[in-house]
């Protein structure tokens, strides 16, 4: 298709009337043969077996599906599913120590948290205070992974589970004891470069 | 060149024709169920996934499952449905497919038992008129539902059963000029040498094309056209009324699929002894059943301008001259 102007004989080319024509976005469209008589009769039956060869071809392919419960689609590194809450491998506390920045910073403002301060001998977490409630309302949580960014210690993350439908509300009020025991069942990870 | 007509001489005990009716009716009743889960398993194949696979191993107690379903839910009626032929509307085509189901032939006449239900003079006109019924029931259903739904596709699905019908008969009388005989059985004995699918190739297409119009399957599924008539003549049944609508197209399918078997796939001709008749009559029919399937898994609906088109413009003439030169060829030599 040339991309030159065009302009059918004795038509006087004013831009104002047909700015189209000056265009090249103009496309000849493409017309197949008219239907009916002998021809489209011939037609018809040539792609209507070329469609029975698709479909057949389909079902030697094999199945694409994933059977979900027993098959779980890997999730990305970065996929946000359900958080999580962190402690300090080496000393065993508490990476979060209630400063309610995620709570600021969630836009479905669904994390609680009220801070206590820490009774020397019984640490809680590595601070001067400790998240003595940490609520996240899953069924309001929108998983735009801001609380995670708004943490200043790494406290929280998203994490790979997303299975957590639940038969009653008040179950998916996640506390801090749910959220910093590791998910039972695992989701799986995608493998580099899947 | 053989009698045109069945040999009426043939006659056998009461016992053996109950026997024989309960087998025939035991297996076709065996396999239904198993059709509709077949089908819905290959349809998913052919559409890149697995189909129903949670109901027992391999998802096989899904029609369990289903008829469970259907029974359980109440029978209703619509107020304004005409009560007597509501209830009517569905045995119909359950009591056509049966008796259809008599003419099939099975295997030859073996130790005095013919593999066959009924061997009728008339034959596949037999065929053609229990056939017929089965569109009463689709009719009576859809009028007397007191639907507008239903009317419609009442209508349609008439127009489309009548056109269709033609073409079908058409296509079947090269057959019969061929083998000289109505019957089902002498005209699967006159296919010895040759298939007729051979010779009456267009025959054949034309008889499986008429035969997906007959059973109101896809690319001519106008009837139900669940997208746009929400499921036409069915839309007011429930429960196993609804179900039994949906077991006939299966029975019919597999009614066409044995006549087609019988008329141009030679029958229960097949390598190996007599006994083994019957198995190869049940493999034809049920690879023209996973015709009836993949064809329904590839091909959109037709326009209801476009079916008539193809049913009186094309299908009918074609039928017609196939009937012509088979009728020239047949007389010259």
């Amino acid at each position: 298709m040339s991309h030159e102007r065009k302009q059918r004989s004795g038509d006087v080319y004013d831009p104002r009337t047909a700015p189209y024509l000056d265009s090249i976005e103009v496309v000849e469209v493409q017309r197949g043969p008219e239907p009916g008589g002998l021809g489209g009769a011939y037609r018809a039956f040539g792609e209507t077996l070329r469609g029975l060869k698709t479909t057949m071809s389909r079902l030697i392919e094999g199945p694409m599906t994933i059977e979900y419960p027993e098959e779980k689609t890997p999730v990305y590194p970065r996929f946000r599913g359900r958080h999580k809450l962190h402690r300090f491998e080496d000393t065993g506390l508490e990476k979060c120590v209630g400063c309610s920045l995620c709570a600021a910073a969630c836009p479905a403002d669904c994390i609680r948290v009220v801070a206590a301060e820490n009774i020397p001998g019984e640490r809680v977490s590595a601070g001067e205070r400790y998240a003595a409630v940490y609520e996240i309302n899953l069924s309001r949580c929108i998983f735009c992974g801001y609380c995670e960014l708004a943490c200043p210690f790494d406290a929280i993350t998203m994490g790979h589970d997303y299975e957590m439908a639940d038969y009653d509300r008040t179950d998916l009020i996640f506390t801090k004891e749910m959220l910093l025991s590791e998910p039972i069942e695992r989701t799986p990870l995608k493998a580099e470069g899947e | 060149m053989p009698l045109p007509l069945a040999d009426t001489q043939f006659v056998e005990a009461t016992w053996i024709m109950i026997a024989k009716s309960i087998v025939i009716f035991a297996v076709i009743f065996g396999i239904l169920p198993i059709l509709t889960v077949v089908e819905r398993k290959l349809i998913g194949r052919f559409q890149h996934r697995y189909g129903p696979n949670r109901v027992g191993p391999f998802g096989i107690l899904q029609p369990l499952a289903d008829v469970g379903k259907l029974i359980s839910k109440e029978s209703f009626r619509p107020e304004n449905a005409i009560s007597t032929l509501f209830i009517l509307g569905p045995l119909l085509p359950v009591l056509s497919g049966v008796l259809a189901l008599a003419i099939i032939p099975w295997g030859d006449t073996q130790m005095g038992v013919g593999f066959y239900g009924i061997d009728v003079p008339i034959g596949i006109l037999y065929f053609f008129a229990v056939g017929s019924i089965a569109f009463y029931g689709l009719l009576l259903g859809g009028w007397s539902s007191g639907s507008k739904y239903s009317l419609l596709g009442a209508m349609r699905s008439a127009a489309q059963l009548i056109s269709y019908e033609v073409s079908m008969g058409l296509a079947l009388l090269g057959v019969i000029m061929m083998s000289g005989s109505l019957s089902l059985v002498s005209v699967v004995h006159s296919q010895g040498g040759i298939w007729f699918a051979v010779p009456q190739f267009v025959g054949f297409i034309i008889f499986l094309l008429a035969g997906f119009a007959e059973t109101n399957r896809t690319p001519f599924d106008m009837p139900e056209a669940d997208a746009e008539l929400v499921q036409g003549f069915m839309t007011e049944y429930g429960g196993m009324r609804f179900g039994s609508f949906l077991l006939v197209e299966y029975m019919e399918i597999l009614v066409v699929s044995g006549i087609a078997a019988a008329m141009f796939l030679g029958g229960w001709m097949g390598p190996g002894p007599s006994f083994l008749d019957p198995i190869w009559m049940l493999i034809k029919m049920l690879a023209l059943v996973l015709v009836f399937i993949w064809v329904r898994a590839t091909l959109p609906r037709l326009r209801y301008d476009q079916l008539m088109t193809l049913g009186w413009k094309v299908l009918l003439p074609l039928a017609t001259l196939n009937v012509l030169v088979t009728a020239v060829l047949v007389v010259t030599t």
